[in-house]
């Protein structure tokens, strides 16, 4: 059961709530367990009709022709769509909130750019039928030279995988191919510290795989307008999608959904809705497109491969003094949402530790492979896995237990992150200790006493001098003009670390126990690149924080 | 194509339709006879969704051609309340959160079914055992697990065995 614990968060729940905290049977569970719950397949329609699509043999070629005319004559076919049938035949998801360019066909016109990218359908009388007039249809390919790695795909030279973004990378603010985050000087670091640990981690795709299958039925209904039943985790976002696709009102679209049979991200990225629409509009007839499983689990959007390398710099003492990390995110062939977890991503580094020299790009890349999409914590779970391994492997070359390493690098409350906010509620210290004592870890009285709420901030809270130019923005190579010198000792160490238990604890800086400290203050706050240097006081919430983001108009 | 006529028995009621040579039991009963609660995941016998009793057994429908079922009595989710009596399976899932999105639940709940029924008090592997052609992607195996084991308990398994639910 729930368990919370007043001590860490007094401030953060009303006591007199009588609704959270409480186990509450699921609004939906009686109709589970009677097999009443409709899901969007659970509908009967007169007249049904099935849409299947044909699928691209190649990750990657051009379509020189294609002949449908044996496909049109087979039975039970009603219909073939092809690209030039969709009123607007290109979009990006995130279109909707106005985060980059549309770079998505819902049919391939010109050429494919991933195995399996949907080139026409075919609605029929039945699956069966469908089926049977694919076989039918003829398409002449010429193969292209296809990109299956992230880095590769960034080479010059490497083939272009989707005309929107020449580079292979998706451009923020339309002008930047990574998102980049600098917070002091890893170099330097680097060369202070008593270890350096590198390691590449690679994570694959994976399908979210859902017991039900991708799909939604259109139908015609009064007043010229269509009802959709959909499986889609996002109704609203779906109904815009398909809306834009189809250049119609979104009034004339009703959607019903909401009861998604497991989605886990998957179910986001309106696969089937746009084609069931159009296929009931050109037939006037309900239409039905369902991914069969194995379309499901090869051409369903995955959660996308992630790869990073992570180099840290830690002193003998257990302090991690410098972090860098270069993230490549594969987005497939087409956006979707990997733009979008590329900047959670970065958001995530360093983890959450206080580390005083920070320094990550995080590309997001295309690839001619299956376009990525969310998944539970996309953006977030690739890179945490690997900072977690790397905290392992750090704890391992110091000599430290992993738990009590963690404890000591952890944020406390008024630490400054590499993101130029400062933390607070922080609660990593006392959940390690929690999950220690769960696990019977023993871990040292030292560390069982430390807490978040002390030890934190004074030097703590410093944003480091960061090398930026005349405009603020921070970059490989650029002259550090406004930088303010350096303290002068060429051996500065970072900030003390090493807390000391709670009782003996004061807010107000600590000599550090094993390093010489410089004696200057700390240096003046430079120009921040992104963020106001003291956040605190000028708090951003809502449409503003997310379109400095996303580097969006202000709405 | 010509359509074949089938009779069978749906959850103790008769019913007679029509069907196409090779058509799946699962196609009949969601597209035939209007009973959604048996569902389509794979189509290939892999996932479990489609889990029905035939005559007492549990099938996956969407691999038991229709034609097959002539005569025959065939169960699902749909039928497993008496009214608005609830099977102990049945309050056993609510109790113990057993589902989440609910697609595999009926599927389940029809595979548990015929476990309790040839055995009142199975031990954990064999209600493991029992569900292990049903896969669930959101709730886990346990509060399933515990759910099943738990409803037999409560039916009473050895001497109380018959209390506790009318039809079985
Ligand atoms: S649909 Fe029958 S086993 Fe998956
Ligand atoms: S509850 Fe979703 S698959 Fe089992």
């Amino acid at each position: 059961m729930l368990e919370f614990r007043k001590e860490y968060f007094k401030d953060e729940r009303d006591d007199r709530l009588n609704e959270v905290g409480q186990p509450r049977q699921r609004q939906d569970m009686l109709g589970h367990v009677t097999g009443r719950t409709r899901y969007f397949d659970d509908h009967a329609f007169e007249g049904l009709l099935h849409l299947k699509v044909l699928r691209s043999p190649h990750p990657h070629a051009r379509l020189r022709s294609i002949d449908t005319a044996a496909a049109e004559r087979a039975p039970g076919v009603k219909r073939v769509i092809r690209a030039a049938d969709v009123p607007v035949n290109k979009n990006t998801l995130l279109s909707l909130i106005n985060f980059g360019k549309d770079d998505e066909p819902l049919l391939a016109a010109d050429k494919v750019r991933y195995k399996g990218e949907p080139i026409l359908a075919i609605v029929a009388e039945s699956e069966a039928a469908a089926y049977d007039a694919l076989t039918k249809v003829r398409v002449e390919y010429d193969p292209l030279p296809a990109v299956f790695d992230v880095e590769e795909a960034l080479k010059s030279g490497a083939p272009v995988v989707n005309e929107t973004y020449p580079t292979n990378a998706f451009e923020y603010h339309e002008k930047y191919n990574h998102q980049k985050l600098r917070f002091g000087d890893v170099e330097r670091a680097f060369a202070q510290a008593d270890f350096i640990v590198e390691e590449r981690y690679q994570m694959s795709p994976i399908e979210h795989a859902p017991t039900e299958t991708n799909g939604s039925i259109a139908a015609p209904e009064t007043n010229d307008r269509f009802v959709v039943h959909t499986c889609t985790q996002a109704l609203f976002f779906s109904l815009g999608t398909a809306a834009k696709l189809l250049d119609v009102p979104s009034n004339r679209l009703h959607f019903l959904g909401g009861t998604v049979g497991g989605g886990f991200g998957g179910k986001v990225d309106s696969l089937t809705e746009p084609l069931s629409i159009l296929g009931a509009m050109l037939t006037g007839r309900p239409v039905r497109y369902v991914l069969n499983r194995e379309e499901e689990m090869l051409y369903g959007c995955p959660r996308g491969a992630e790869r990073h390398y992570v180099k840290d710099g830690v002193m003998r003492d257990g302090r991690i003094i410098a972090r860098k990390v270069t993230s490549y995110f594969d987005a497939g062939a087409y956006t979707r949402l990997s733009s979008y977890g590329a900047v959670k991503c970065i958001a995530h580094i360093p983890g959450p530790y206080t580390i005083p020299n920070v320094h990550a790009e995080c590309y997001c890349v295309y690839t001619n492979r299956t376009p990525a999409t969310a998944m539970r914590g996309f953006g977030i779970t690739g890179v945490d896995f690997s900072l977690e391994v790397q905290m392992d492997k750090l704890a391992h070359k110091v000599g430290m237990d992993p738990m009590e390493f963690r404890i000591l690098n952890a944020y406390r409350d008024g630490d400054m992150k590499a993101h130029r906010r400062e933390a607070h509620n922080c609660a990593l210290i006392e959940c390690v200790q929690v999950a220690a004592e769960k696990a019977s870890w023993p871990i040292r009285d030292e560390y069982r006493r430390m807490n978040s709420m002390t030890g934190g901030g004074g030097e703590r809270a410093v944003i480091p001098p960061t090398a930026t130019d005349e405009g603020g923005r921070i970059g490989a190579g650029r002259p550090a003009t406004s930088t303010p010198p350096r303290p002068p000792p060429p051996t500065v160490a970072p900030p003390p670390r090493a807390p000391v238990p709670a009782a003996a604890q004061p807010r107000a800086p600590q000599p550090a126990t094993t390093q010489a400290r410089p004696a200057v203050p700390p240096p003046p706050a430079p120009p921040p690149p992104v963020a106001p240097a003291k956040p605190a006081a000028t708090p951003q919430h809502g449409a503003t924080r997310f379109s400095s983001v996303f580097g969006t108009r202000r709405r | 194509m010509a359509k074949t006529p089938v009779q069978f028995r749906l959850n103790g009621s008769d019913k007679a339709v029509f069907v196409d040579g090779g058509e799946n039991l699962l196609n009949v009963l969601r597209r035939g006879v209007g009973d959604m609660s048996a569902k389509y995941g794979c189509g290939q016998g892999t996932c479990g969704v489609c889990t029905v009793l035939v005559d007492g057994e549990p099938q996956l429908a969407c691999l038991t051609l229709a034609e097959t079922c002539a005569g025959r009595s065939v169960d699902t989710a749909l039928g497993l309340s008496d009214g608005p009596n609830l099977h102990p399976l049945q309050t056993a899932f609510m109790e113990h959160f057993a589902a989440q999105c609910g697609f595999c639940t009926s599927g389940m709940l029809m595979a548990a079914k015929a476990l309790l029924d040839r055995n009142a008090s199975p031990t954990r592997e064999e209600v493991a055992e029992a569900i292990s052609g049903n896969i669930c992607r959101c709730t886990g195996y346990e509060p399933i697990i515990n759910a099943i084991m738990d409803a037999a308990a409560k039916r009473g398994g050895g001497s109380n065995r018959e209390q506790g639910h009318a039809r079985v």
